[in-house]
């Protein structure tokens, strides 16, 4: 292998664990804590909202988006750290 | 002023600002006319790409969906955000750094395969043309009430003003349009918001608003009120709902899934001008739709309370101007099974004498907390541009596939780059007619398919342009063969148990697994994806070129900008 193809085979291995955490984070928040641990998060309430339903109408939304903003921060490190930014 | 006046004049200001904007940015070669030229600005891009996402379901409809469904209407609020963060870390940026101009040239390049291609483009006009001849019905809905037209007047004037700016501007035009409809639709739906919370709650920030206690002085936080409201009336606890865990998840995540594949947003990703711009963008994109996203289920519990506060045995005679002007749209109505002259509002079908669309709860909100004229002008402003932005977007990706897709790299390769641009606007104009026909006589079923196309999208594309990117090795036996699997199962599941096409509509428990047609999207895509790798491992490995394709789209620089070939 080329030193060229080792550092993009590197490249898309630090970019891919990233993938996997940032991605079960997304599935924590909705399909977790929205949807399948809804009724036991109900029983918290925080001001007038049942957590589990805060979660599922609101929370997951917010993580949604912060999500977003920690990949590209990341991936903008991580091409810079690769050569690979412009 | 009057309702009237006002609406009159924002109207016309905004539809004036369009095509002001369509005839500055028109495009001059077919580049600006499928990508806008390829450098648009991540945060034009975002602006654009919520306002093409954001449809006249999201801001007409969908906070009343919630306001009837409760807890079950999450699978929307979920559904259709939680797709951006599958299209920011799976989709976009490798689409981008690929470089071309439509979903089916990804397709059928990755693929090596024109038949490939077909398939995506045959994919590609199914979810596009059943989506936008709802954009138009909303149009239609929206000018009968606001401006006394009737709803066909209304969809034919939709339909000029969208083909004037997408088959002059293309891509460059409606990108910068959308811009401008991302600011009307924004500010309309939460002037309404802003005033309500405030009115109701002492919080003018609806989302937590939605969380405080009434502002009557006697501390119920609305969440308890509303509860204890549905539980008297004999409905579900507000935030419980009714659907059944794996229902819910199914829709969720096939909207999720639908939503990263819906080729008039992946599109998007190609008009700017580098790979980070894409991944930046996007998030962008989600921030801006999240604030309406967030909003309208606070907008869903104000509207649900004040409904049952005015209309839950009062008087029939004692009904506001507004009960009256919805009754004359049929999208309200009354029906005094008992005789007595009082509105019951109940669980109870055979009780229940009031009938409510879930159009109005946003339509008729600022009329039923008796906010100002200009407010209820700008919310009709607002569904205009809703409509018309996500309209437009949709013509684009249907006029593209034929110009591009079928035209030029199919029938006749040799087509000048003038020619193709022409033909770009020629079938933009079609689509536009029969989307207006659809929108005028709407065949019964396609209400029900709309929401079926996030279904389609999820069942053909998602899985087909992820192996492409993250598996090297996917070879083209195997794409076609999960993406034909795949919408084809789709199709006979939504004609079995939606549309009754294959005789009576099944009963619910007859449901495979207990999901529902608009869930079984996320059945079909594993089907897909099952079908794709099995028939992978038995047929010939793609050829070396191909691979290397896929080595590069993973690398983000030198991404350049969109070419032709």
């Amino acid at each position: 292998m080329s030193e060229k193809q080792k550092k993009a085979t590197a490249y898309w291995k630090e970019n891919v664990r990233y993938l996997f955490i940032l991605l079960a984070i997304w599935f924590a928040v909705s399909f977790g804590a929205g949807i399948l641990f809804k009724d036991a998060l109900n029983t918290i309430k925080i001001g007038g909202f049942k957590l589990g339903f805060w979660f599922a109408q609101q929370g997951s939304i917010y993580v949604f988006v912060i999500l977003i903003f920690v990949y590209v921060r990341l991936m903008n490190k991580l091409d810079k750290k690769y050569g690979y930014n412009e | 002023m009057s309702v009237q006046v006002w609406t009159y004049l924002l109207v016309g200001i905004t539809f004036t600002l369009y095509i002001g904007i369509a005839i500055w940015s028109r495009a001059g070669s077919t580049k600006e006319f499928y990508v806008a030229g390829g450098g648009v600005s991540p945060l034009a891009n975002g602006m654009a790409t919520a306002a093409d996402w954001m449809s006249a379901a999201s801001f007409i409809s969908m906070a009343g969906i919630i306001a009837f469904a409760g807890y079950d209407g999450s699978v929307y609020l979920m559904g259709w955000t939680g797709g951006y963060v599958l299209l920011a870390l799976l989709l976009a940026p490798y689409l981008r750094k690929f470089g071309k101009f439509t979903v089916p040239d990804f397709i059928g390049d990755r693929y090596y395969s024109n038949t490939a291609r077909m398939v995506a483009v045959f994919c590609a006009l199914i979810v596009s043309f059943t989506y936008v001849a709802g954009q138009m019905r909303g149009v239609g809905v929206v000018f009968s009430r606001f401006l006394q037209v009737d709803i066909n007047t209304g969809v034919i004037i939709g339909m000029v003003i969208v083909l004037f700016y997408a088959v002059l501007g293309g891509m460059k035009g409606i990108t910068y349009t959308q811009v401008a409809q991302y600011c009307v639709l924004i500010f309309a739906f939460m002037v309404p918001a802003i005033f309500i919370s405030f009115q109701m709650t002492g919080n003018p920030v609806p989302q937590l608003g939605m969380g405080s206690t009434l502002n009557d002085g006697s501390g119920t936080f609305l969440m308890d009120r509303l509860n204890g409201l549905s539980t008297e009336l004999g409905f579900a606890e507000y935030t419980d709902g009714t659907k059944s865990v794996i229902d819910v998840f199914a829709i969720t995540l096939a909207l999720m899934v639908g939503t990263a594949g819906l080729p008039h947003v992946i599109v998007r990703f190609f008009t700017v001008k580098r790979v980070k711009d894409a991944r930046k963008s996007a998030g962008l994109a989600l921030l801006l739709i999240a604030i309406l996203y967030t909003t309208a289920p606070a907008v869903s519990v104000f509207a649900k309370i004040n409904l049952i506060d005015t209309v839950s045995n009062k008087e029939y005679s004692l009904m506001p101007v507004w009960f009256k002007n919805w009754e004359e749209t049929g999208l309200l109505s009354f029906d005094d099974k008992n005789k007595d002259g009082i509105i019951q509002y109940v669980a109870d079908k055979d009780k229940n004498e009031l009938t409510v669309d879930n159009d109005i709860m946003v339509l008729a909100n600022p009329e039923i907390a008796n906010l100002p004229a200009w407010v209820i002008a700008l919310v009709a402003a607002g569904g205009l541009a809703a409509a018309l932005s996500t309209a437009a977007g949709l013509l684009l990706v249907i006029s593209a596939s034929v110009s591009h897709d079928l035209i030029k790299k199919v029938f006749k390769p040799n087509i000048s780059e003038k020619g193709e641009l022409w033909a770009a606007r020629g079938a933009a104009t079609v689509a536009v007619v029969i989307a207006g026909y659809f929108g005028i006589n709407p065949p019964g079923f396609v209400a029900a398919v709309v929401a079926l196309a996030f279904g389609l999208a999820a069942a053909s594309f998602f899985p087909a342009i992820v192996l492409g990117i993250f598996y090297k090795k996917m070879n083209k036996e195997g794409a076609i063969g999960g993406m034909v699997v795949g919408i084809s199962l789709m199709l006979f599941y939504m004609a079995k148990f939606k549309l009754g096409w294959l005789g009576e509509i099944p009963d619910k428990s007859e449901w495979w697994f207990g999901i529902s047609p608009e869930g079984f999207g996320t059945v079909a895509m594993i089907v897909n994806f099952i079908v794709a790798l099995v028939i992978n491992r038995f047929t010939p490995e793609p050829p070396e070129n191909v691979q290397e394709i896929v080595e590069n789209i993973r690398i983000p620089s030198g991404a350049g900008e969109a070419v032709d070939h």
